[in-house]
């Protein structure tokens, strides 16, 4: 079966003189090499540099707000329940008067975590989400030295009340 | 008056060659990253400085602060003089390479080369011989049965390379009549010897990278392979000193080269400039040579894969050797009866 046409018929034949001299291979070689001085390096400089991902990329998580600023999530778990990895952990709590402003409905999330090293970045919990709250972004998940560092808890997902510090997710929300 | 005048700028010389030579050696670490970078349609360092320029500043900076260790039951003084061998001797190469022309100041002329001596090719295998010794001293002091065989391996190659290497410079010998590297250059005033002496030519570059332990001449020192060799146990600077004299004698065979077979200072159309003009653009020259074949030495390393040791010792004794020799005999012949 061939699959390419670049195969060599491979013998045992003797090697000739000037193919026993190398020289000529040699200087086969050095042409290759040198070429190369002259071709477009293929290294992205990373900080500087960022490449783009794909539409459908799963980064690090986000809890989105509605248009008003207040909480989307009402803890229902769901997105604990759907989790292979069990990595999001809730602890629900009722919403106060005068706290309309911060949460939509009258069961908030007090604790969401995420613990970044068991998360799979499947994307179940983001299709389980009956409201609208946790999408996947583009953003990397940062290193870090700490194991404890990596559980990442609700002031780390929430996104930011100010319109600029919104997270787009229009491309995730096609998708469903 | 003027013998003092002629001590001073010798020892000046002598201060600039060290200098210079540390340099090159230091940015040519700086030079094969980048090159190595180039053909892999890589970047290579560019972080440190503008364009990176600043890393062998950090490398070395690095080196130094590194841990210091020596291995238990090593010899303590051969441990330590082990790399300042092998350092010394690189470093003491390029003091008979004449750097130009001689330059006439104030009615006094100045011979821009430390050492003139009458041996001069002598003098520089001899000293390049004597950097086994640090290799092997090296790797012996370790205490450390693998660096002993890394070193043992290491200088066997070294001294298989040098018989032919020797030999392969006779035919030059032979048609300069001297031993004199000033002689030999001027000798290549009309023609280069690259032209008279083709094979000998790339007898002498085989050899030159088997002595600088360059690729694919690299065996004593493929950390993959064969654990790193002779230095196996150095650590710092110690380290940094065996592989930075390989940088120096890089430098040192480059301008050995130029000099034997590339016409040293000269250039075509030398004779059109004014006699100055000349000497000053036949430096420029010479390190244009000496920066060139520098840039081969790291060419090659990505272009040929390294030799088995049996292969090594098959080249360097049953085609080197012989050939070297044959090329005696054809040459000593061309030059005894026409």
């Amino acid at each position: 079966m061939q699959l390419t046409n670049r195969s060599k018929q491979v013998s045992n034949k003797e090697m000739t003189f000037s193919e026993r001299m190398y020289l000529p291979a040699i200087a086969g070689g050095l042409r290759v090499t040198f070429s190369h001085m002259f071709k477009k390096s293929a290294t992205v400089q990373y900080p500087e540099q960022v490449r783009e991902h794909s539409a459908v990329f799963r980064g690090q998580h986000v809890l989105k707000r509605d248009a008003e600023g207040r909480e989307n999530c009402t803890a229902c778990g769901l997105c604990a329940v759907a989790c292979p990895a069990e990595a999001i952990t809730i602890v629900a709590e009722e919403r106060k008067k005068g706290e309309e402003h911060l949460y939509r409905e009258e069961k908030y999330a007090a604790v969401y975590d995420i613990n970044m090293l068991r998360c799979i970045f499947c994307g179940l919990c983001e299709e389980a989400c009956p409201k609208d709250a946790i999408y996947l972004t583009d953003r990397i998940v940062t290193s870090n030295y700490e194991r404890a560092d990596f559980i990442f808890h609700k002031e780390d997902l929430v996104e930011a009340v100010a319109l600029e510090g919104r997270i787009d997710i229009t491309k995730r929300k096609k998708d469903k | 008056m003027i013998l003092l005048s002629i001590l001073l700028f010798k020892t000046g010389l002598a201060f600039t060659l060290f200098l210079i030579t540390l340099g090159i050696a230091a940015y040519s670490t700086y030079f094969e990253r980048k090159v190595a970078a180039f053909m892999q349609d890589r970047v290579g360092p560019n972080r440190a400085g503008p364009l990176g320029l600043l890393q062998p500043i950090a490398d070395g900076v690095k080196m130094i602060f590194k841990e210091e260790h020596r291995p238990t039951g090593s010899n303590r003084i051969l441990f330590i003089l082990g790399p300042s061998i092998a350092m010394l001797t690189a470093l003491m190469t390029t003091a008979v390479v004449p750097w130009g022309k001689t330059i006439t100041i104030g009615g006094t002329a100045y011979s821009l080369q430390v050492a003139d001596i009458n041996v001069g090719i002598l003098y520089v295998f001899g000293v390049v011989s004597l950097g086994v010794y640090g290799i092997l001293i090296g790797g012996w002091s370790s205490n450390n049965k693998y660096s002993l065989l890394g070193a043992v391996r290491a200088s066997s190659q070294m001294i298989s390379y040098e018989l032919a290497m020797g030999l392969s410079i006779i035919p030059i010998i032979l048609g300069s009549s001297s031993l004199q590297l000033s002689d030999i250059v001027t000798s290549q005033y009309e023609v280069w010897n690259i032209f008279k002496y083709p094979l000998g030519f790339l007898i002498f570059l085989i050899c030159a990278f088997a002595e600088t332990n360059r690729t694919p001449f690299d065996l004593p020192e493929c950390e993959t392979e064969l654990v790193g060799g002779y230095h196996t146990e150095y650590t710092s600077m110690k380290l940094g000193f065996f592989l930075f004299s390989e940088y120096v004698n890089m430098f040192a065979s480059s301008a050995v080269i130029s000099t034997l077979f590339f016409g040293g200072y000269h250039f075509p159309g030398m004779s059109l400039f004014p006699e100055g003009i000349a000497a000053i653009l036949g430096i420029a020259v010479l390190f244009g040579k000496i920066i060139f074949f520098i840039f081969f030495f790291m060419w090659i390393r990505w272009t040929i894969p390294r030799f088995r040791y049996d292969q090594l010792m098959h080249l360097g004794w049953q085609v080197l050797m012989p050939m070297a020799i044959l090329l005696i005999v054809i040459y000593g012949a061309i030059f005894s009866f026409i």
